[in-house]
Parts: structure tokens; sequence; C-alpha cells
């Protein structure tokens, strides 16, 4: 194919500007002195520091990495036998399940949130059970990562040669065997890049745990909304642009991942 | 039905392995889906109680039946959801080909571009929102070279608004539209638009009939991927679009927040739901039974 015309060349680079406007402009204020309005009035690192001494935010990055990082554990090991057992077993119910697994994804994160909410208030009422808190969100964000991991998996499960595992039962390992030893190191790639994404999805996440958390509970990104719902303010900037930098690591990381598996290909 | 199984382990393993998740799902997803679609057809009491007796009116003034008489703002916010998330698709469509088309065309720069345009959603949609709050201030440089032009009114901000909402709605789901676009364009069969030309065909006729054909599998991928859900979108509209331009999504924290309607709200997810099944449902028909890759 011929390299892309002047004309493209432009339209793509504006656009790719447009893409990056909001981060870059994001990260730009924080460090602008200015502590109202939008206007430049010089350099400065203070929101930085103003950031470590802000009890609220600590406690909410706390909460935000607790709550990420013990849904992604609970949603990858679930995910994974998920995404292995659909394409491997047959039980009854599985084609319904295999069609339905798409409705998570795909249903409007308000709606999620709301049914959650309910369910708990409900069951609140009648059983005592789920106060609101760090326990109801890690259930619901476990909620919404299981059917990404187990998309993913599936995704490599298929991609798998099955003369691999065949080559196994015929040397005549056993399956629990042949699943250690040769399914589990050909998915693995794919294991990680799916707690990668649930991670991600639970760190991206403010809706579903803004309508399942309790007082105490708050995360990172209910900070933020907060603060932009009382007006915007400098130290929210520098917040915003750590978490930035997070995700980007974030992204290399899983990209390179993926380059190896390339390679292995 | 598959064969007899000779193991006997056989028959409780694949609940062992699928169950735990299968069961989570049950109990955390679609157990509270069936309780919101309950609690829709219930009545709220004068203290925001959810009580009997059963009842259609949520639904009923949901299509413009309230009990004052024909009311349309239901009606309403249900077109109006509708109509952003048609129009961010389209609006992602006609931004995503041109940079589909680059992005194939680059030689061996080819995964550092696509992973140029995935970065964004990688990072904090909260953030890529209420970035354009700063853009769209009034004293900032984009919004005087519009006010320049005649864009809003002089000296203030261009948010909330529908200019506001579409470029943030634009800005955060245009990779959703790209990955699946740029893997038909990356596909397409080039001596098809050859042959076209050598048959006489003009540039328009053949993206018309020897590209675009090709490249429908993609595009309609993305349709589904931005428009379902931008359709149930909260937080770009609660960000950017103000009260004016409230959708589903707004209509349904409300109604959970200021008005304390649980059974209204219900409701109100139950029919943004129902969009998204039917949505999911055509996709499936219009692509052989099969499902969405996301993968």
């Amino acid at each position: 194919m011929k390299p892309p015309g002047k004309l493209l060349r432009g339209t793509a680079l504006l656009l790719y500007f447009f893409l990056y406007a909001p981060i870059i402009v994001v990260v730009i204020f924080s460090f602008n002195a200015a502590r109202y309005g939008v206007g430049w009035t010089g350099f400065t690192t203070k929101w930085y520091a103003a950031l470590a001494d802000n009890p609220l935010a600590l406690t909410a990055a706390k909460n935000t990495l607790v709550l990420a990082a013990t849904s992604t554990l609970i949603a990858t090991a679930l995910g994974t036998m998920l995404g292995y057992g659909l394409k491997r077993f047959y039980f009854p119910g599985q084609k319904f399940f295999q069609s339905v697994l798409h409705i998570p994804v795909f249903i409007p994160d308000i709606v999620m949130a709301i049914a959650l909410l309910m369910f708990y208030e409900l069951a609140h009422h009648w059983l005592g059970w789920f106060e609101l808190g760090l326990t109801t969100m890690i259930l619901a964000h476990v909620t919404f990562q299981i059917p990404f991991v187990a998309i993913i998996i599936q995704a490599r499960l298929a991609g798998l040669d099955p003369a691999l595992e065949e080559a196994a039962r015929d040397l005549g390992a056993n399956e629990w065997q042949t699943f250690r030893r040769i399914t589990l190191p050909l998915i693995f790639p794919g294991i990680l890049a799916g707690a990668m994404l649930a991670f991600t999805l639970s760190l991206d996440d403010f809706v579903v745990s803004f309508f399942t958390s309790g007082p105490g509970s708050q995360t990172l990104p209910i900070l933020i909304y907060s603060s932009v719902k009382r007006g915007l303010t400098p130290d929210i900037n520098a917040l915003a642009t750590l978490m930035i930098l997070a995700s980007l690591a974030a992204t290399l990381a899983l990209t390179l991942l993926q380059r190896k598996k390339a390679v292995h290909k | 039905m598959t064969k007899p199984q000779k193991n006997s382990a056989a028959g409780w393993r694949p609940l062992l392995i699928s169950g735990p998740a299968v069961l989570w799902l049950t109990v955390f997803f679609f157990l509270p889906l069936a309780t919101i679609v309950g609690i829709s057809f219930f009545s709220r009491s004068d203290y925001g109680e959810i009580t009997r007796p059963l009842t259609f009116e949520n639904y009923q003034r949901l299509v413009g039946f309230g009990f004052l008489g024909f009311d349309l703002l239901y009606p309403g916010i249900l077109l109006r959801s509708l109509a952003l998330g048609a129009g961010t698709a389209a609006l992602c469509l006609l931004a995503a080909l041109p940079l589909a088309f680059f992005i194939a065309r680059l030689g061996r720069c080819k995964n550092i571009a696509l992973t140029l345009v995935v970065i964004p959603f990688w990072t904090n949609l909260l953030i890529r929102t209420y970035a354009w709050q700063i853009i769209l201030s009034p004293e900032s440089p984009v919004t005087r070279a519009l006010h320049w032009l005649d864009v809003g009114a002089a000296g203030e901000a261009l948010y909330p608004g529908w200019l506001a909402l579409s470029l943030g709605m634009v800005c955060d789901y245009l990779p959703f539209m790209v990955l699946p676009l740029y893997a038909s364009v990356e596909k397409i069969d080039w001596s098809l638009a050859e042959a076209a030309m050598d048959l006489g065909a003009g540039r328009f006729q053949v993206f018309r009939h020897a590209v675009w054909p090709q490249i429908l599998p993609g595009a309609l991928a993305g349709i589904i991927l931005v428009l379902l859900p931008a359709t149930g979108q909260f937080v770009i509209p609660d960000l950017l679009g103000g009260a004016k331009t409230a959708m589903l999504g707004n209509a349904v924290q409300q109604q959970f927040t200021q008005n304390r309607d649980w059974p209204f709200g219900s409701a109100i997810s139950v029919v943004a739901l129902a969009l998204v099944l039917f949505g999911l449902w055509l996709y499936r028909r219009k692509n052989g039974g099969k499902e969405i890759e996301l993968a």
C-alpha cells in the first residue's frame, strides 16, 4: 500500500491532537500557580506537595488500590476458570451463558450500578447483609471484571494449536497435567492481559463505585468527581496527572507483553 | 447433547470449573437485574419507599402519560439519548475513517500509531472529560478563538451545552471505533478497487462499491461499540451537557438521588437495558448469529 498522502497525514495528526488535548491540558495545568480559574500565572509544583498532605486524597488512593487489587485477584481467577470451562467443557445451560456473557460488557454502567444498589438495599433490609462500603464495591467490581477476563481467555484458547494438548495426552499426561504443563503456560499472557484490563477497569470506574460505596470508602474517581462538581481545584489536576502517569506505565507494560506474545507466534 | 462420558468425574468437573463464576454472575448480576425489573412495577410511597400497588404507571410516564396528562419530558429524554448515541457513533465513524486508513498505510510504525490511539482509552474517563471544562472555560484560547468565530456568547464558557457534550463524547469513544475499523481496513483487498478503477469508476464510486463493502463489518462492530455505551452515558452529559441535555443516565441518577423514586428510576434503567439487548440482538442477526468480537 502506498504511504499516506499529505491531506490524510494532516487530518490524522489533527485527530491525534484532538485525542490527546484533554490529557495534555490536565498535565499542563497541574503546574499552574493560579488558585482559581484557568489563567496561567506561573509554574509551580506546590499542588503535588499539597497532595501529600491531603488526608482525603491519601485515603482515597489507598481505597482505590485495595479495591482494584482485591477485585482483580478474584476476577482473574474466576474469569480464567469461566473462560476455560466455557471453551473446553459442556454443561447444561452453557450455550445460554456464553451468549449472555456479553451483556455485562455492554450494559450502561449506571444501570448496573443501580441494579446492584437496589439488590444491596433489599438484601440489607431483609437479611441485614451487604452494608455499603469497600466490600460491596469489591463484589461489584468483580462482577463487571469477570466477563472481560473470560472473553480474553477464550480468545487466547481459540488461538491455541490443539495438537499441543493432544501430544501431551498421547504421551500419557492426565487432564490436570496437560492443563498445568501445557495449557496454562500457553494462556498465561492472556491471563496477565486479562488481569491488567480488570485492574484498569477498576481504577477507571466511577459510576458503579459511586453508587455502591458507603461512608469512608471514597475512591480517587469519586474524589475527583465531587471536586469537579464543586468547582475545579488545581490539586485535582496534580492527582489526575499522577493517575495518567500510572495508566501510561500500565499500557506500556501491556504493549510490551503483547509484543512478546506476537514473537511467540 | 454430548456423548455419554466414560469418566464419571467429567459430570461434575465442568461445574467445578465454570460454576463459581456462573454463580457469582447469577447472584451479583442477573439477580440484581431481575430485582430492578421487579421494582419497576411497584409504586412510590409518599416517603420515597417502594410500596404496592403493582402498576404499569412508571412505564406509562416514560412514554408520556404522566399524572398531569401528556408530558413530553421523558419521551424527550429517551429520544435525546438515542440521538446522542447515534450522533456520537456517526461522528466517530467520520473521524475514524481517515485515522484507520492513515494507520493502515504506515509501514513499520503501524503498531505505535495504533497504540497511540489506545492509550487515551486506558486513562481515566472522568479526567479526560473534566479536561474539556478547562479547554472550554471563558479564559482559554480555544474559547476565545471560537467566540471570535461567533460561537457562544463572549466572556462565557462554552460548557455546558451540545458543543462541549459532542466534543467530550467523540473524544472519549473514538478509540472504540478506530480499533475494529482498522482491523477491517488492514484486510482490504485492493485489487478490487483497482479493477473498479480499470472499469472506469470514479473515486467516490470506487470507495462506495469496492472499498466500503469490505470495511462494513468493522464499521458495524464499531457502531455497536460506540452506540450502546454512548446512549446510556452518565458522566459525560453530567459534566459537559448540563440540565438542558439531560440523558437517560442522568434521569436514572436523579430518581435515585434527588427524587428518591426507586420504582420509576428502575423503570428507566430497564428501558436502557432493553435498548442494549435489542442492539446486541440486532447485531447478532446481521452478523450471521456471531457475537461481536472484543478480544
